[in-house]
């Protein structure tokens, strides 16, 4: 049986992971290699490493690093941050990458997602929603979530899937960094209307708002979250225990 | 020496770091007679079958992969490298194989229910059908990572292992020393790696 998967993400800004605290076993918690590896023992499915670097020479930083990752640690690697061209595509899915994630790129773009697709498969292309109810509407934000696009969400995500984004993100903003749990509502909106994978993403706090998420919507595939394992609030190997306790399709 | 076969499908740089974990000394190379001095060979592949099919066909590799094989020397398909081993594919079109093994490449949506997703993508467990040598460092119900839309459709003698998708999806096949499978290996963890040593050590 197909099982649900559990994804930490990494911001990765000059070689370094943005945030984190001290596992036992980890040494340098800050070391993007040492963290994915970290992770990859402790049962994650898979893993997203942000760029979140602005120049060309931090951008060269970060694929030497993704480089030393995808030699190291073997799930697969979904890579976002300063995705705009196809030539980007190609330019992390060299280093190792299995899947690129677009957002504001495509946004700025929208046949980015045709070219990419057309070339490397629907399912290498993973789209990036941040999202964020405006009057009771749900509308795209770009810029790291700080520009409204005006644009509505659900039908902005089926444009790009049939444009063939393979797989969705969807950021809510609403509940990021709240950590009352992921935001069913929207979640709900989009896998009704969308038949490719959608992980959820933002409001995480604990190990029973993954449970909620897969239980309550058995239509979403995967559950996103950076802080909340970074600081060790919850351990992969618990959550995953839990989740299989629970009924839910898990990975041990 | 490993050799994996280079015909210009798709980043091989997991696939060879994958051997380097497990101490095995790989060559991605598209050499005829590189492929020819190896002791194993792989077919990956990721994309487009026809595509793939077509450049194993025009840079030569495919008819030295088929005749090395003939010969008896190990051999690992991977995911679309597995798919190519078989007779023909029906994706986009009708598309000849290596011929390998009997069987062809169908659409899973011939086979599987409607509201389930395409690709068949995300970690499945496998259903171990009878004993295979890349079978010896793994288990039952161990879990590995898939990304595709079609499946090989074959006789079911062959079929080492299924993963279970609204319908019994082949894994793993076998035909004395033609082995393939269908999901990543390199991206399967540990039990992906277990699976590539074995096929190093125990064929």
């Amino acid at each position: 049986m197909i099982t649900k998967r559990i994804i930490p993400c990494l911001d990765v800004k000059d070689g370094r992971v943005v945030k984190g605290i001290n596992f036992k076993g980890l040494n340098d918690v800050a070391s993007p290699v040492g963290l994915a590896k970290y992770y990859s023992s402790c049962g994650a499915d898979e893993l997203v490493f942000y760029d979140i670097t602005a120049s060309s020479e931090d951008r060269r930083i970060f694929t030497d690093i993704l480089r030393e990752t995808a030699a190291n640690v073997f799930i697969p690697l979904t890579v976002g941050g300063g995705i705009n061209t196809v030539e980007d595509f190609d330019r992390v899915l060299k280093c190792g990458a299995d899947k690129v994630s677009v957002n504001s790129g495509a946004i700025r773009d929208p046949g980015v997602i045709e070219k990419a697709a057309n070339r490397y498969g629907d399912q290498c292309v993973v789209l990036s929603v941040d999202i964020k109810r405006v009057d009771g509407v749900f509308r795209v934000f770009a810029k790291g979530g700080r520009e409204n696009t005006g644009m509505e969400a659900v039908s902005w995500i089926k444009s790009c899937v049939d444009s063939g984004a393979g797989e969705i993100v969807v950021n809510s903003i609403d509940t990021d960094g709240v950590k009352k749990g992921f935001d069913l509502e929207m979640l709900e909106a989009v896998c009704e209307a969308v038949s490719v994978p959608v992980i959820a993403s933002g409001g995480a706090g604990k190990t029973e708002d993954f449970l909620t998420l897969f239980k309550a919507l058995p239509k979403v595939d995967a559950g996103l979250a950076a802080s909340v394992f970074h600081f060790g609030e919850i351990r992969i190997e618990d959550l995953k225990r839990e989740m299989a306790r629970n009924g839910i399709p898990v990975r041990i | 020496m490993i050799a994996i076969a280079d015909y210009g499908v798709g980043n091989l740089f997991s696939l060879k770091s994958s051997f380097a974990a497990i101490g095995h000394e790989v060559t991605v190379t598209a050499d005829a007679d590189a492929l020819r001095a190896a002791d194993k060979l792989i077919l990956p592949g990721v994309g487009a079958f026809r595509d793939a099919a077509a450049k194993l066909d025009s840079s030569g590799l495919g008819a030295v992969v088929r005749e090395e094989a003939t010969a008896g020397k190990p051999l690992l398909g991977i995911c679309l490298g597995m798919q190519l081993l078989f007779e023909k594919s029906y994706e986009y079109g009708e598309y000849e194989g290596l011929g390998l093994l009997p069987g062809e490449i169908r659409p899973i949506s011939d086979v599987i229910p409607r509201d389930l997703k395409i690709p068949h993508i995300g970690w499945n467990s496998l259903s171990l059908k009878k004993d295979s040598p890349l079978f010896r460092f793994i288990r039952n119900g161990d879990h590995v990572y898939f990304v595709h839309s079609y499946y090989a459709r074959t006789d079911e003698r062959l079929v080492a292992a299924t993963a279970e998708y609204g319908a019994e999806l082949t894994a793993v096949v076998g035909l004395n020393n033609v082995y393939g499978c269908q999901f990543h290996p390199e991206k399967s963890g540990e039990v992906g790696l277990n699976i590539l040593r074995a096929f190093c050590e125990e064929t």
